[in-house]
């Protein structure tokens, strides 16, 4: 114990003499090694990244709401991606294809894992677990770095000559490893490797961080079973990750060497453009194992952190301890030993073995029951609540309904049986867009307009976050509900246009199409106001309070705008867990509806809890002592009982 | 001209938003400054609670009205023996998973609404309760259970290996069209080899076997009533799928593995025809033939046609990479195979020089390997 007080005690004589450095642009905004701002580098990176990614998909959501429609507007950007006539300039097919592919990879490595978990982890993690920074500060600014060299290499692909990788964000060989076959797969998709492996790298490094940082730069009293929900989710994220970016990594890898060494890693028997190639025995099917391995636990890369946050939001925002902290953790880590044993279900009709196929299906449906449970703790969580809707609780609301409905779903597809006529559906792309891709979107979004104030040090506007949020809801599911009705209709994914078949000609699909396209458009513009309104807010919001949402996770106790080093003093120790909202008799101890963690049980001798209360010797022996931040706790006790 | 007319209305569209966003901002500024404590503004605290109430209840009436209108045929007609069986397991698990949709959708905004902020109302302390968390376990458990084992039944009916007596044929996927091959009267398909594989010789048969002899090839899919089909599936340049929605059937073409997948067509395209008739949805006009000649309109019923649809992204071309599928009664079937000539029949000449070709492979091949052998000593 008093090693953790000597280090307090040393990065805090640091941390004085770190005040005199004199911080340049540079140092300050570009090669950061604060966590604080490498969060704010990887949210703005992932924002700007969104928008290229959400406009990618209206342009292919034109083409297939409005097959004739005349493209011929566009050709001073796309050039000579928009063929034929002006007056009937048309989407190049292959054009379609790379837009379809860039919308999945953007949206799924660059927004929602950098963007959302690169943000929130590095914010989070030091502030909540009571951190100075994170267990390197330079290996976190090479991960943006890394990130930002991937996302270089990634925006530059659109302008090579054959354009971006076109081959599915599943870049499947023979498809991605054979340029006769597709355009995308030449130039494009080495670009998309290396990107992709640049990617990995700023994972890595990443998660090696938040991983250790966790484990080791806990404050005095943040034990495992204390930590906020948030920290809990991040954590296990990153170990997923660990785990899995590396096989991604190996799948890239063999896919190099055969498209540059003549390996047949994954190639065998083709004739293409002609030509017989050489290569022989290799598996098509052994890189779809590969990527799958990675690409399962990746929507719970994306998802978990979305969780996270809003476990910590409906809290906030209802008045109520979490329900169910531990099965929420519990289920939580059941999901991320699942995630790695279901890889296969996306590959039920790739001609693998039955008897595989039905034991991938018995582990995938088993992963539905942890899920389950963390829909039915946060709906209780609300029961009896004293609910306030700020944007991010409307946010928060919206994700576990959304977490619901795509999640449904999940039960149908997984199930073996049913997938054959599903898969490669819309029915699926219905199913991921809801659970996974609006779900974490609104994960991310709360998470924003929760953290801004102590990003920022000020307020998004919230009426601007109102609107915002509800066209963004309805015009989600307007978007996604009716592609479960074209996906039941057998729609194929990835198609250019429809007409071809006799079975997909009725109108009623094709005025449905029609209504998507303009709910995505609808709903891509309303991103466009909270665009506007964060990044108005970041110089012109209004002034924030230090605790505008009055909530009990650490961070709220650090200055407005935390210094390098976060809190200018010892670090704040940590007595409870942080879900003690609405504690019966609080106010007899002098608190409102809400006592922060940093409050010790001796200080609330009428809402302890009877275990609680034999917390306090313990309190008064190893921690009381020794923290001189608990002046602060009191003056802030003092301050609520005279408001 | 109509460019410049156009950026300028949308800055004068943003402008006025602007505008707007400032006054009212102004506005509130101005408004928070008379009210003393920071509180939760309650008109729009509830407004918000109702939405969550009403705009979900609008939306999911919508859904099932639309659903009871235009799903009448679970998206596509189904014609195999599996095909029933799928249809009822489909509709027996969307009755399971919306009944959940609903329960926990009504929860949750339910709650939203009914526990929206009170002046003056506290929040219940209700951190855990392990009996409903262990409930709420075991009952998703159970549902699931009962969901994975009749797919399983389902799965491993449609899985298990081909009976003895289906028609085999074979099915290879290129860019971007389908071949069909059947065996010819000996049952046989001759061998293959994709380095034969040429313009004319689209799916590489190797002439030096004899089972190639009356093996002939067809751009269509045609299949017989009520017999096991045993399609045999692989590709020649990359990943393919064949989807056969009106069967409830797919399975991947991979090129270098070859696949396989088997089902029983319970009815012929005519009688698909004729039963589709009888529903409103097809009696509409197929949209691909209103444009032309009033006389020319057909309805979708007459339109109708089985089809194999790509369904695993394979190129510029995969939208349009179709082939019909057609059912005929097994008389039919007979008449149709009897009309068929074998590949080597139709390209005698081309066969005569690739024959010659692939005999120089082959022993091209045999001297490499007795040489190889040699080498080991």
């Amino acid at each position: 114990m008093a090693t953790a007080v000597a280090h307090a005690h040393d990065v805090h004589t640091h941390d004085e003499h770190h005040e005199h450095h004199h911080e340049t642009f540079l140092t300050k905004y570009v090669f950061s090694t604060d966590h604080k701002m490498i969060a704010k580098q990887f949210l703005v990176t992932g924002i700007l990244w969104a928008f290229v990614g959400g406009l990618l998909s209206i342009l292919f959501r034109l083409k297939l709401g409005f097959p004739e429609m005349d493209y011929t507007w566009l050709k001073p950007i796309l050039g000579k991606w928009v063929t034929g006539d002006p007056g009937q300039g048309q989407l190049d097919p292959e054009f379609y294809l790379a837009l379809v592919t860039m919308h999945g990879t953007i949206m799924v490595f660059f927004v929602l894992t950098a963007g959302l978990s690169g943000t929130f982890s590095n914010f989070l993690i030091p502030l909540q677990i009571g951190a100075r920074d994170m267990a390197s500060g330079f290996l976190n600014m090479l991960s943006y770095w890394f990130f930002f060299a991937s996302s270089v290499v990634m925006a530059a692909s659109f302008f090579l000559d054959g354009g971006p990788a076109a081959g599915g964000w599943v870049v499947y060989p023979p498809l991605s490893a054979l340029p006769q076959a597709l355009k995308g797969s030449g130039a494009g998709m080495t670009y998309w490797l290396i990107s992709m492996t640049l990617f990995i790298v700023s994972s890595l490094l990443g998660g090696i961080n938040y991983i250790t940082t966790v484990i080791n730069l806990r404050t005095k009293g943040m034990t495992f079973s204390r930590l906020p929900l948030t920290v809990w989710a991040f954590f296990i994220t990153a170990i997923i990750g660990l785990l899995s970016f590396p096989v991604l990594f190996s799948a890239a890898l063999l896919l190099m060497f055969d498209r540059m060494l003549g390996t047949s890693f994954y190639l065998s028997d083709i004739y293409v453009a002609g030509q017989a190639l050489d290569h022989t025995g290799g598996s098509a099917i052994l890189y779809q194992h590969l990527f799958w391995f990675l690409g399962h636990p990746e929507v719970y890369i994306v998802l978990l952190p979305a969780l996270g946050i809003t476990s910590e939001i409906i809290a906030t925002n209802a008045r109520k301890p979490i329900f169910g902290y531990k099965a929420m953790i519990g289920s939580m880590l059941g999901i991320a030993v699942l995630s790695f044993i279901v890889w296969a279900h996306h590959m039920f009709v790739t001609g693998m073995d039955p008897f595989l196929g039905s034991i991938f299906m018995f582990l995938t449906l088993i992963i539905a029951v942890p899920s389950a449970v963390k829909a039915f703790n946060y709906i209780t969580t609300l029961w009896r609540g004293n609910i306030r809707y700020t944007p991010a609780m409307l946010f928060s609301v919206g994700l576990v309904s959304l977490f619901i409905s795509g999640g449904v779903t999940g039960i149908i597809l997984g199930n073996n049986a049913l997938d054959i006529y599903l898969h490669d559906t819309y029915y699926v792309v219905a199913h991921f867009h809801l659970v996974m891709g609006s779900a974490s979107f609104f994960g991310m979004m709360a998470g924003i307009y929760h953290w801004f104030p102590k990003m920022f040090g000020r307020m998004m506007d919230e009426k601007l976050g109102y609107i915002h949020f509800w066209l963004t809801f309805v015009g989600v599911y307007l978007v996604f509900f009716p592609m479960h009705f074209i996906g039941i209709a057998g729609f194929p994914r990835r198609y250019y246009e429809f007409s071809a078949y006799a079975a997909f000609r009725d109108e009623v699909y094709l005025n449905l199409n029609q209504f998507i396209s303009v709910a995505a458009v609808i709903t891509f513009g309303a991103q466009l106001i909270f665009g506007f309104n964060f990044f108005y807010s970041m110089w012109r919001g209004r002034k924030a309070t230090q605790n505008p949402w009055n909530s009990n996770t650490l961070e709220w106790t650090a200055p407005l705008e935390p210094g390098h080093g976060n809190w200018p003093g010892q670090i704040p120790f940590v007595y409870r867990w942080a879900y003690d909202y609405s504690k019966p008799n609080a106010e007899k101890d002098g608190f409102t509806d809400f006592i922060p963690q940093n409050v010790p049980y001796s200080m609330t001798p009428h809402s302890n809890l009877p275990h609680e209360n034999e917390m306090i010797a313990l309190e008064k022996e190893e921690m009381l002592p020794h923290d001189t931040t608990l002046e602060l706790a009191k003056l802030a006790k003092k301050k609520e009982l005279t408001a | 001209m109509n460019g410049l007319l156009l950026t300028f209305i949308v800055a004068l569209v943003l402008a006025m938003f602007f505008i707007v966003f400032r006054m009212s901002n102004l506005v509130s500024i101005l408004r928070s400054k008379n009210k003393k404590n920071e509180e939760v503004d309650i008109s729009t605290n509830n407004f918000h609670a109702y939405l969550f109430l009403l705009l979900p209840l609008a939306g999911t009436i919508w859904a099932f009205w639309y659903a009871s209108r235009h799903m009448t045929l679970w998206g596509q007609p189904e014609a195999s023996v599996h095909g029933a069986e799928y249809d009822w397991l489909s509709k027996i698990a969307h009755v399971i998973i919306i009944l959940m949709f609903l329960v926990t959708n009504t929860g949750l905004f339910y709650f939203a609404y009914k526990y929206r902020y009170k002046r003056n109302n506290k929040a219940t302390f209700y951190p855990d309760n392990t009996k409903l968390e262990v409930v709420w376990t075991i009952i998703p458990a159970i549902i699931l259970a009962i969901l994975v084992f009749t797919g399983w039944n389902l799965w491993r009916k449609v899985t298990k290996d081909a009976p003895e007596n289906a028609i085999q044929i074979e099915v290879v996927g290129k860019q971007f069209n389908w071949i069909a091959r059947y065996p010819g009267k000996d049952g046989k398909f001759g061998g293959y080899n994709f380095r034969y594989t040429d313009d004319i010789n689209e799916l590489g048969l190797d002439f030096t076997d004899k089972n190639v002899n009356d093996d002939f090839q067809a751009t269509e899919l045609v299949l017989v009533k009520g017999k096991p089909i045993q399609l045999k599936i692989r590709a020649r340049d990359v990943i393919h799928s064949v989807s056969l929605p009106h069967f409830r059937q797919k399975m991947d073409a991979v090129p270098g593995q070859p696949t396989t997948m088997w089902f029983i067509p319970t009815k012929t395209t005519q009688e698909m025809r004729e039963e589709l008739k009888t529903n409103p949805e097809y009696l509409k006009p197929d949209p691909s033939t209103t444009k032309g000649d009033p006389a020319d309109i057909k309805a979708r019923w007459e339109t109708f046609d089985y089809e194999i649809v790509c369904q695993e992204i394979c190129g510029r071309g995969h939208f349009s990479m179709r082939m019909r599928v057609v059912v005929l009664d097994e008389k039919e079937y007979e008449a149709w195979v009897a009309k068929q000539e074998p590949f080597v029949v139709k390209n005698k000449e081309y066969v005569l020089e690739a024959v010659k070709r692939q005999m120089k492979m082959k022993q091209n091949a045999g001297q490499a390997f007795v040489e190889n052998v040699k080498n080991t000593d």
